[in-house]
């Protein structure tokens, strides 16, 4: 007989789990206790916040395609990891959530940090369960580890009674593989799959939207299969980016409010949408009412409560995006449509011309682009971006270039600002091999500015970039354009940041002209171990294009004043 | 605002803590009132079923539909309008004795509404009638001049018109799932 506590580590173990993030805390004690003992099989990363811990456990998840594991108490420390929780869900990230909460016969009676946890934590979870007794634990995690990590992922919440963490079993470990009222992989129909591939021959204008869903399924060499097929250029979401080179002449750029002119503006061009793994935000589409009017869409998901949710869609396919690709390229008959692609570059030459010329102007002080630009230069379009929220985002979208898949963290469908701090110590730790590079702004670094002392403890070799506008610049941007100019609340007095970092013994620099960025990115870069760059920007950079609330997807504007228009011949 | 009508949605689930709660959430998120619910085991061990009555538009409710399938522990949920099924709720009415006594047409009203008396006091009497709210309503109506002290009625149970049987239908598919997991180590994995 061993404990649950016990019993929940080496089941943790059996589930391939070697490093988690926590915090500990009251009603988690006997947990912890036990992490004592297994310290060699797994790892454990005390974190300075739990929103530090479920961040990063996302970030690990988002590079290494496994459940990031996350320990904390019952009450504040599980009420910590809210926002983590409600991020990871939007965003299909799989996440185990692992919550002390009190004994068991104390349960209701407002005991000393009891809190509802699987109440308040359903509506933003893929599933949460209550444990209130040692035997169950083995099965539980079984479950959550099966429910995270399968399907459409997401964030699963299991809230573990103290009496269950002290009690006793015969710990015996099985992996979960069946639940009856759950398929994760549904079958592709393939009367489905005949109808989708007559749809697309028949295309004059074909466009594929490319999503997360490419990456969670790892399909990014079967999508590419089927573009290239049938010359279809290749749009992707921001979760998106990354599945297929940046160079790649089929990649059209990234979609959205911020995205490329190309993918934007062709949307509504196009005669038949193939969207992959990709549900149709509401940022994608810009004015629903006027999205793609001229298309046929067919849409691929596991998840077929996203079928018809945000748009109407005039075919579906079920299932998984690589299954669904392999059975669909084989009847794509091999097309060319030169002049449809050469229509998207042409977009993308405007925007490349008026847009980004501006943004890497080269004069004044240093804008984001720019940074965002010098940064996957100096790492070879190798590194992993992980972004925070707001402009930083955007930018960092933007300008950063890709080779391989997995290749940028942010948060898309949340936009939860102190993401990108956390997310990156995860990333790291999960891809050790890879340069990561944090890339966020002087409001959101600040969110969760605490897990510099999660950095120093690990020496964890985050590269760490703050854009110091000493604005909230996504909001002062709107404020500038929507508001009158009238900066409510977005500006900033922020304190010396690479003082702080030094208070962590984090080296650090900052440059505040354009002349001294290349060395100081080489400097971060070559340094063995953690580093923080602050770059002085131009206050009042904005991004673009955009396309405004409430405009349709070719209504972008260039600048604040200009609008595109397609260049005719 | 799209036409409104009455849906009626069966749900059935795994008999587990909290249920109700996940299927719940889904009509507080679109800030739809739920009309009337009845919770219910079924003929199978172990699953259970809600009917859920609420006013609401039909696209809005197959979005509601498949977010409740998509909890875990839900098996299958259908949408149903009143064309779709048999349906009927149960109502109890607590009279005063005296006042009810006093009614020259007693037996007429019992018969004519078809309702029951099942407990008789010298202070109050209780009948029940089982129908559709029309029904009961109608009923409640005239015990209304004789003071009805308590009105309870339950929420909606219904039964499909369909010959199909389609959650019978779900489980022999799922038996079969679960059979090609076993059966295969690769799938499902």
């Amino acid at each position: 007989m061993i404990t649950g506590a016990e019993a929940l580590v080496r089941s943790l173990i059996a589930e391939g789990v070697d490093l988690v993030f926590g915090y500990p805390g009251g009603a988690i004690m006997p947990v912890y206790d036990k992490l004592y003992d297994y310290t060699s099989q797994l790892r454990h990363i005390l974190v300075r916040h739990e929103q530090g811990a479920i961040h990063a456990a996302e970030g690990y998840a988002r590079i290494t395609n496994r459940p990031g594991v996350v320990i904390v108490t019952s009450g504040p420390g599980v009420a910590n990891v809210i926002t983590g929780l409600s991020d990871a869900m939007m965003d299909s990230t799989p996440v185990v959530v692992i919550s002390g909460q009190v004994n068991s016969k104390f349960l209701g009676s407002d005991a000393f940090q009891e809190t509802d946890v699987v109440g308040i934590t359903q509506p933003i979870t893929k599933w949460a369960l209550q444990v209130r007794r040692a035997a169950d634990i083995p099965a539980a995690v079984a479950r959550a580890f099966y429910i995270a990590s399968t399907g459409r992922p997401g964030p699963v919440v299991l809230d573990i009674a103290k009496d269950a963490q002290t009690g006793e079993l015969e710990w015996k470990h099985e992996k979960l593989r069946f639940i009856r009222s759950y398929n994760p992989r549904p079958k592709i129909s393939p009367a489905d799959i005949v109808h989708a591939a007559h749809i697309i021959n028949a295309a004059q204008r074909p466009m594929i939207l490319a999503g997360h869903g490419v990456m969670i399924s790892g399909a990014e060499k079967e999508l590419l299969a089927l573009a290239q097929k049938a010359d279809i250029p290749v749009a992707t979401t921001l979760l998106g980016l990354s599945t297929i080179p940046s160079d790649h002449p089929l990649n059209k750029g990234m979609l959205g409010m911020h995205g490329n002119i190309g993918p934007n503006f062709q949307t509504n061009k196009a005669d038949v949408i193939l969207a992959v793994g990709m549900r149709f935000d509401d940022r994608v589409t810009c004015d629903i009412d006027r999205y793609a009017p001229n298309a046929t869409i067919i849409h691929i998901d596991i998840d077929s409560s996203e079928f018809n949710r945000n748009v109407r869609v005039d075919a579906t396919i079920h299932g998984d995006a690589r299954d669904a690709l392999l059975a669909l390229t084989p009847l794509i008959e091999p097309a060319k449509h030169t002049k449809w692609n050469e229509q998207f570059d042409r977009c993308n030459q405007v925007e490349r011309d008026t847009v980004m010329r501006a943004e890497l102007r080269h004069d004044g002080k240093i804008t984001m682009g720019e940074v965002a630009a010098s940064l996957a230069e100096a790492t070879n379009n190798q590194a992993v971006l992980v972004t925070d929220v707001g402009q930083n985002q955007m930018m960092g979208a933007r300008y950063f270039r890709y080779t391989m898949p997995r290749s940028i963290i942010t948060s898309g469908g949340s936009g939860t600002m102190g993401f990108g701090l956390p997310a990156a110590i995860g990333a790291k730790m999960g891809a050790p091999e890879r340069t990561v590079v944090y890339f966020g702004g002087d409001g959101g670094f600040q969110m969760t500015i605490e897990e510099l002392g999660t950095i120093m403890q690990y020496g964890t070799a985050v590269k760490m970039v703050v854009l110091d506008n000493s604005y909230l610049g996504n909001v002062r941007q709107w404020q500038e354009l929507f508001f009158n100019g009238r900066y409510s609340q977005t500006p900033l007095l922020n304190p010396d940041f690479v003082a702080v970092a030094k208070a962590y013994g984090i080296p650090g620099e900052r440059v505040e002209e354009r002349a001294f960025l290349p060395a100081a990115i080489s400097r971060m870069l070559s340094h063995d171990g953690p580093y923080l760059l602050v770059v002085a920007i131009e206050e009042m950079d904005n991004v673009f294009p955009m396309i405004p609330i409430g405009a349709s997807v070719e209504e972008i504007l260039l600048n604040k004043t200009e609008k595109f228009t397609y260049p005719e011949d | 605002m799209p036409a409104q009508q009455l849906f009626t949605l069966t749900v059935y689930s795994e008999h587990c803590v909290g249920l109700l709660n996940q299927v719940s959430i889904i009509f507080t998120r679109r800030c739809l009132n739920i009309e009337d619910v009845s919770a219910s085991r079924t003929t199978i061990e172990g699953i259970h079923r809600l009917t859920i009555t609420v006013w609401s538009d039909r696209e809005t409710m197959e979005k509601v539909v498949k977010q409740i399938e998509k909890r875990i522990d839900v098996l299958k949920a259908f949408l149903y309008t009143d064309d779709d099924i048999i349906y009927q709720e149960i109502a109890l009415y607590k009279v005063d004795t005296a006042a009810l006594l006093r009614e020259q047409y007693l037996e007429s009203l019992i018969r004519h509404h078809g309702a029951r008396i099942l407990d008789i006091t010298p202070e109050f009497t209780v009948l029940e009638k089982a129908g559709q709210p029309w029904e009961t309503e109608a009923l409640l109506e005239q015990l209304k001049p004789y003071g009805v002290r308590q009105f309870v009625r339950s929420g909606r149970v219904c039964v499909t018109k369909s010959p199909v049987e389609k959650l019978n239908m779900y489980l022999e598919e799922q038996m079969l799932r679960q059979q090609a997991t076993f059966l295969n180590p690769e799938s499902n994995v």
